[in-house]
């Protein structure tokens, strides 16, 4: 069966935009995601993703390509969040919570509208989850186009970035211009999660923003080295979903394909999961040849 | 030329520091008023640090030890008054300017699964200000860090994550990456906050024996003074948002503090340390000795 499967996989047209389009965005966000963990900006990713979905539904409703609505509300977000100040926002999580259920409430009144007038009831899905197999090819340029004008960023901020997660002030005592890095830098992340709501929608795109970023977080201490590991994991988890996806067409009797969003966060949960437990393993077992350490828990300090 | 005409106009009349010469000086602060949300911080502060000086800021919580070092540094501007601070040529120019400057923050909070070695920390103290990839010269840079790395006794954790180290190793590294880029003048903000009494006593000696073997000024801030006495050539005591400045037997005085205070304080000399407490008479007179001769007891202050 898979040989034959797999030559139909590869001879889709549908298929080659997603492979494209997927893989542009994966290497960037699994970039991009590094530098989020490392910087302790997840929260931000995820808010920039609950507003972008507020552009992506809105697109529908104007008959604008669900691209610029995504990445056009985005930046805006972005740009609002540098105004205010990340943060100051982050130690407010009743006031940043309460705006971003507004946000997801607009994304849900836009895409209510959009089912009542426009009669388009896979708006929701596609916003909410993605659309990596309806993608319009017309769209490969612009996706490819964002993609590098992220990684220019990211490239040009690389050591900016890495003095200012070791401490702000460092960074301005080095010269660093932090308040520029900054706004790149969300700039860049907004790119990055909005690229990913439009494959995998805008619930599920922190998932390939921070899983390949932490997996690889786990096996390399270099950075350098995390990030090229994470661009190349979102790349490959990427592609592998749209392979499960397309194949789970036969596997599942022929009732329908399991849905190419799923299997790529299924995937990055599958290979995350798999990375700890080796880690841990391997810790256990160097543990044990050494000799040196018991691989049982430590025993208490005395007094304790 | 700005620079010039500031090395050598006196400073504010009536202070100490208008008395000394400016000349070889890494550091002229003149004159600093410094409000934050409305509150007066500093309040007129005035500092000159000549070459190879090691200078102590010394006040309590909240004196305003932290904000003085970030006007040196130039991240923050005072509301009046200037700073000139050596640029990379070793003259003295604007502090938002300067480059010749090497600075340690407070309380880094290094994440333990931060993907940074030790090495890593101090080869973006040279470099870290540039934009793009470091592409070319790997190693020179290398060899450059590891010979930071061993100025600072931190050669054998180089390569270890930076945020897995304790406390002490920790402040070696932001040392080295401080030290890198060969400053004339190093900034340090409580750098023995959190550590060990013995880890705080190896730090001190390891910045004295730093500014004999290279050509660096240490201008540090610390709530205790008690570790730096027996090396500091001058303290900067702030308080009310004023500084009294001067060799430290000058300075740590009963009528110094009670006049910088503008309330009773008594210098309590015990064991070859000081304790600087509030009142007149805080203590039997036999225990104590009011305002002893600074140098013979401050000399054996070290554990």
């Amino acid at each position: 069966m898979a040989p034959a499967a797999v030559t139909g996989f590869l001879a889709s047209p549908t298929v080659h935009t997603a492979l494209i389009v997927g893989g542009f965005v994966a290497v960037i966000t699994g970039i991009v995601g590094v530098f989020t963990v490392v910087r302790g900006q997840s929260f931000a990713g995820h808010a920039l993703a609950d507003l972008g979905a507020v552009g992506g539904s809105g697109a529908f409703l104007i008959g604008l390509s669900q691209v610029w609505g995504f990445v056009g509300a985005g930046i805006i977000a972005a740009l609002l969040m540098e105004s205010i100040g990340v943060r100051r926002l982050q130690g407010r999580d009743v006031a940043t919570g309460v705006v971003f259920a507004f946000g997801m409430g607009v994304t849900a009144l836009f895409l209510y509208w959009g089912t009542t007038v426009g009669g388009s009831s896979n708006a929701a899905v596609s916003v909410l989850f993605g659309s990596l197999f309806v993608i319009d090819p017309a769209v490969i340029p612009v996706v490819v186009g964002l993609s590098v004008l992220a990684l220019v960023v990211v490239v040009v901020c690389y050591r900016w970035l890495l003095v200012e997660s070791v401490d702000r002030d460092l960074a301005a005592a080095r010269g660093v211009p932090v308040r520029l890095t900054g706004v790149l830098f969300l700039v860049a992340l907004a790119l990055a999660v909005e690229l990913s709501s439009l494959t995998i929608g805008a619930i599920l795109s922190t998932g390939l923003l921070i899983g390949p970023a932490a997996t690889a977080l786990l096996v390399t201490r270099r950075f350098g080295r995390a990030v090229l590991l994470s661009a190349g994991l979102a790349l490959a988890i990427t592609w592998a979903g749209c392979l499960v996806s397309y194949e789970s067409y036969y596997w599942t009797g022929r009732q329908g394909n399991w849905p190419v969003s799923f299997c790529i966060v299924a995937l990055i949960f599958l290979v995350y999961l798999g990375v700890r437990l080796g880690a841990a393993l391997g810790r256990r077992h160097a543990a044990a040849h050494a000799g040196a350490r018991p691989a049982a828990p430590r025993p208490l300090k005395a007094g304790v | 030329m700005k620079a010039r005409r500031a090395m050598v106009m006196p400073g504010g009349a009536g202070t100490a520091e208008a008395r000394e010469p400016a000349a070889g000086a890494v550091l002229v602060a003149r004159d600093i008023h410094v409000a934050l949300a409305g509150r007066s911080i500093l309040d007129g502060v005035d500092l000159t640090v000549g070459a190879g000086e090691f200078v102590g800021l010394i006040g309590a919580n909240g004196a305003g030890k932290t904000t003085l070092l970030r006007v040196l540094l130039g991240v923050l501007s005072p509301g009046s008054g200037e700073v000139m601070r050596p640029d990379g040529a070793g003259l003295l120019t604007d502090a938002r300017h300067g480059r010749g400057v090497g600075y340690l923050p407070q309380k880094v909070a290094l994440d333990p699964e931060a993907p940074l070695r030790a090495r890593d920390v101090v080869a973006l103290g040279l470099d870290g200000g540039r934009p793009g990839l470091r592409l070319r010269g790997r190693a020179a840079m290398r060899e450059r860090v590891d010979e930071t790395l061993r100025a600072v006794g931190a050669a054998e954790f180089g390569d270890r994550r930076v945020g897995e180290l304790s406390g002490g190793q920790q402040q070696r590294v932001l040392l080295a990456h401080a030290l890198i880029s060969d400053p004339a003048l190093l900034l340090l903000d409580e750098p023995l906050a959190n550590l060990d009494p013995a880890s705080a006593h190896d730090i001190v000696a390891l910045l004295d024996r730093l500014r004999h073997t290279r050509p660096v000024a240490i201008v540090m801030t610390a709530h205790d003074m008690n570790l730096l006495l027996p090396v500091m050539d001058r303290v900067v005591y702030l308080a009310g948002g004023r500084a009294a400045t001067g060799a430290p037997a000058e300075v740590v005085r009963g009528d110094v503090l009670t006049r910088l205070y503008g309330r009773p304080i008594s210098v309590i000399h015990a064991k070859g340390r000081v304790l600087v407490i509030a009142g007149d008479d805080a203590a039997p007179a036999d225990e104590v000795h009011h305002d002893t001769a600074f140098g013979s007891t401050g000399g054996q202050g070290r554990p």
